[in-house]
């Protein structure tokens, strides 16, 4: 286990210098520079900005110096449109992200999980149609659909809850609820489909025949092999949900880190960028492990396979 | 009384393609302590028959259209799921043909054999794992304190088999319903499953009604035998009997295609054309275009044949063209 584990690591390391290689160089190339924003900057002083940041140097010096500062500072560097470091910022804006990834995620799987458990044990009912039907829209509609709408029929009509804003604790409701809802969809589906696929299983009808009631069919043998496509699924969407969305934060006014992916961008702020998009990608390649290890638990096939690949 | 007295089951599945009439009125009992046999071609009906004993059938798309199953004071049939839940596992229990896919793979042995004690039992967890460790030492599992804590695919085809058999006797039902239980194994692994099947059933005076399609299987644990063709049984005899006198044109044509009763560099009998499509409605007859055996003369294909007891335990269908 632990043997997969470090090569699992590895190979995110990997990844992530790929992401910081393609990264690095399209934002060299993008248009503009930075420090246009300031209006009249005179060519001296860009010129001395451009050295602070040791944006002066060579490409290829620059290149191996951004690395190497964070495997030996743990530096991601200074922004160059905030005049702050790019990890205080990310660290700042990533504790908003992540109270409302995990409720997000929460949501999704208080809803997606029983609904899609529930339309596979009663799969072709007007209840499996129904649920599957409104998932299908939760997958398609855009949040900059569904938040407006829940601007408009929920906070303007009950006084606890503000349009937008955060501050309070209710004030995660909506946001995470407008998150959540297409990844509860998409959970809702997924686990469908494994239940279907596991119902239809010899040893559903074993446990059927060992007198088990029907409830504790699905819950005792049933669940644990339905969810699996879900766990893999959910790793990946919980690094996406926790890493901020930037239409989500702009509807309701949420300092998270998915504001920073897109200013980065306008400001043509590399270190910015470079620092969102290589935590991004570290992210991911933790919850895919995460995911990974929690398949292992759930299923000892995988278990076993593993082990002996050691 | 017997134990168990199955009468005019009928059990069909209304599919998109029609009604498939899997079972079209079965008649037949088991006696305490008794091996009665189901044997007959792939589709016959066989398996849908015990599973609608147990209420295993998918409804929809399948439907018990009538016919009772009394076990005890309970028609099987007609009791409600609760009832039957504390019939199933407990009083009645099941193997099944695949080994390899009839156990959950996610859960340990041990969860697994442990199940219909504490439910049916009320044993505790300890309890209830010591009892499974003996019943897995019974079945031929070695060093079954260890091998209770694997899970399903730590284990061979035949050893799973061995557990199925293990959990299916743990609560000492009345009945067991073995449905192709050695189809799925190796040749060696059979003989070693019908032993143990035999002998547990000696040592705890289980009733068993043994499914299959190999009369080879079924000559050897049987004391009484049903051939089923298309949903109907056409011949029942005791298993001596039915070997020594087979009167169905089908029976004899099964028996005929035996490879172990052909003398060497004889040709092997099979019986001519497919199993009939049960999902058709049958037009006369299903087996007359299969009938080489009998005297297709006599046939009378709209007669709708009736089991009838020619004396002695000896039960076959009543229409003069297949019997000899
Ligand atoms: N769920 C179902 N839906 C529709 N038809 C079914 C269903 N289950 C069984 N049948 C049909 O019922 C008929 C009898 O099937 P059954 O499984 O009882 O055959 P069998 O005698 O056990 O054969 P085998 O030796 O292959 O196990 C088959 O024609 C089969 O197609
Ligand atoms: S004798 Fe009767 S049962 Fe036999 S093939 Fe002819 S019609 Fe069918
Ligand atoms: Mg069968």
């Amino acid at each position: 286990m632990l043997r997969f584990i470090a090569s699992r690591l590895l190979q995110g390391l990997f990844v992530l210098f790929a992401l910081y290689t393609i990264t690095f160089f399209l934002a060299k190339a993008m248009p503009g520079e930075p420090f246009t924003t300031e209006k009249n900057l005179s060519e001296e002083s860009k010129a001395y900005q451009r050295a602070l940041y040791g944006l002066d140097k060579p490409l290829l010096h620059q290149y191996f110096i951004y690395p190497k500062n964070i495997i030996t500072k743990g530096s991601l560097a200074i922004s160059t449109s905030k005049g702050r470091p790019v990890k205080d910022i990310i660290s700042q804006s990533f504790k908003v992200s992540v109270v409302l990834g995990l409720s997000a995620l929460g949501i999704a799987i208080c809803i997606g999980v029983p609904i899609g458990v529930i339309s596979a044990v009663r799969r072709n009912s007007w209840v499996d149609w129904g649920t599957m039907a409104v998932a299908m829209i939760g997958i398609c509609v855009p949040a900059f659909t569904i938040g407006p709408l829940l601007q408009i029929f929920i906070a303007a009509k009950l006084s606890a809850i503000k349009v937008a804003g955060w501050g309070d604790p209710q004030d995660i409701l909506l946001p995470a609820i407008t998150l959540g809802l297409s990844t509860a969809a998409y959970l809702a589906r997924l686990t469908r489909g494994g239940m279907l696929e596991i119902l239809s299983q010899d040893y559903i009808r074993t446990a059927h025949a060992k007198g088990i009631p029907p409830s504790k069919v699905i819950t005792r043998h049933a669940l644990r092999g339905g969810i699996l496509p879900s766990v893999a699924f959910i790793g990946p969407a919980f690094a996406a949900l926790i890493s901020g969305s930037f239409i989500v934060e702009t509807i309701f006014q949420v300092p998270g880190m998915g504001q920073h992916f897109v200013n980065a961008v306008i400001a043509r702020d590399e270190f910015l960028l470079l620092g969102v998009a290589l935590f991004f990608g570290f992210l991911i390649v933790i919850m895919n492990l995460a995911a990974d290890i929690l398949t292992g638990i759930l299923d000892p096939r995988v278990r076993i396979a593993g082990n002996a690949a050691k | 009384m017997p134990l168990l007295e199955v009468t005019d089951l009928k059990t069909h599945f209304h599919t998109r393609n029609g009604i498939v009439r899997a079972v079209d009125g079965v008649s037949f009992s088991l006696e305490k302590g008794q091996t009665v046999g189901i044997v007959g071609e792939s589709g016959s009906g066989k398996s849908v028959t015990c599973y609608s004993l147990l209420g295993l059938i998918p409804m929809p798309p399948g439907k018990i259209e009538s016919g009772s199953a009394i076990f005890g004071s309970t028609d099987l049939l007609n009791c409600g799921e609760k009832k039957l839940c504390q019939i199933r596992g407990k009083r009645i229990s099941m193997i099944f043909q695949d080994p390899m896919t009839s156990l959950n793979p996610y859960l340990r042995i041990a969860t697994q054999i442990t199940e219909p004690l504490r439910l049916h039992m009320g044993m505790d967890r300890k309890r209830a794992l010591k009892h499974a460790i003996r019943a897995l030492g019974e079945v031929g599992i070695a060093e079954p304190e260890k091998r209770i804590q694997m899970y399903p695919h730590e284990f061979s085809g035949g050893m799973r088999q061995r557990v199925m058999i293990a959990m299916a006797l743990i609560t000492n039902p009345e009945i067991l319903i073995a449905d192709e239980p050695t189809t799925a194994l190796d040749v060696t692994i059979q003989k070693q499953i019908l032993d143990l099947i035999k002998e547990r059933q000696r040592e705890l005076g289980t009733a068993v009604l043994f499914i299959t399609h190999d009369l080879a299987v079924i000559s050897e644990v049987c004391d009484e035998i049903n051939v089923m063709y298309a949903g109907n049984i056409v011949e029942r005899a005791g298993a001596e009997e039915l070997f020594k006198n087979p009167r169905h044109a089908y029976t004899r044509a099964l028996l005929k295609s035996i490879p172990a009763l052909h003398a060497k560099g004889e040709e092997l009998y099979t019986i001519p054309g497919l199993p009939p499509d049960v999902s058709q409605p049958i037009n006369g007859c299903a087996f007359r275009p299969r009938n080489e055996l009998g005297d297709s003369a006599k046939c009378l294909p709209n007669h709708r044949p009736v089991l009838k007891d020619t004396g002695a335990g000896h039960w076959v269908q009543d229409c003069p063209g297949c019997l000899a």
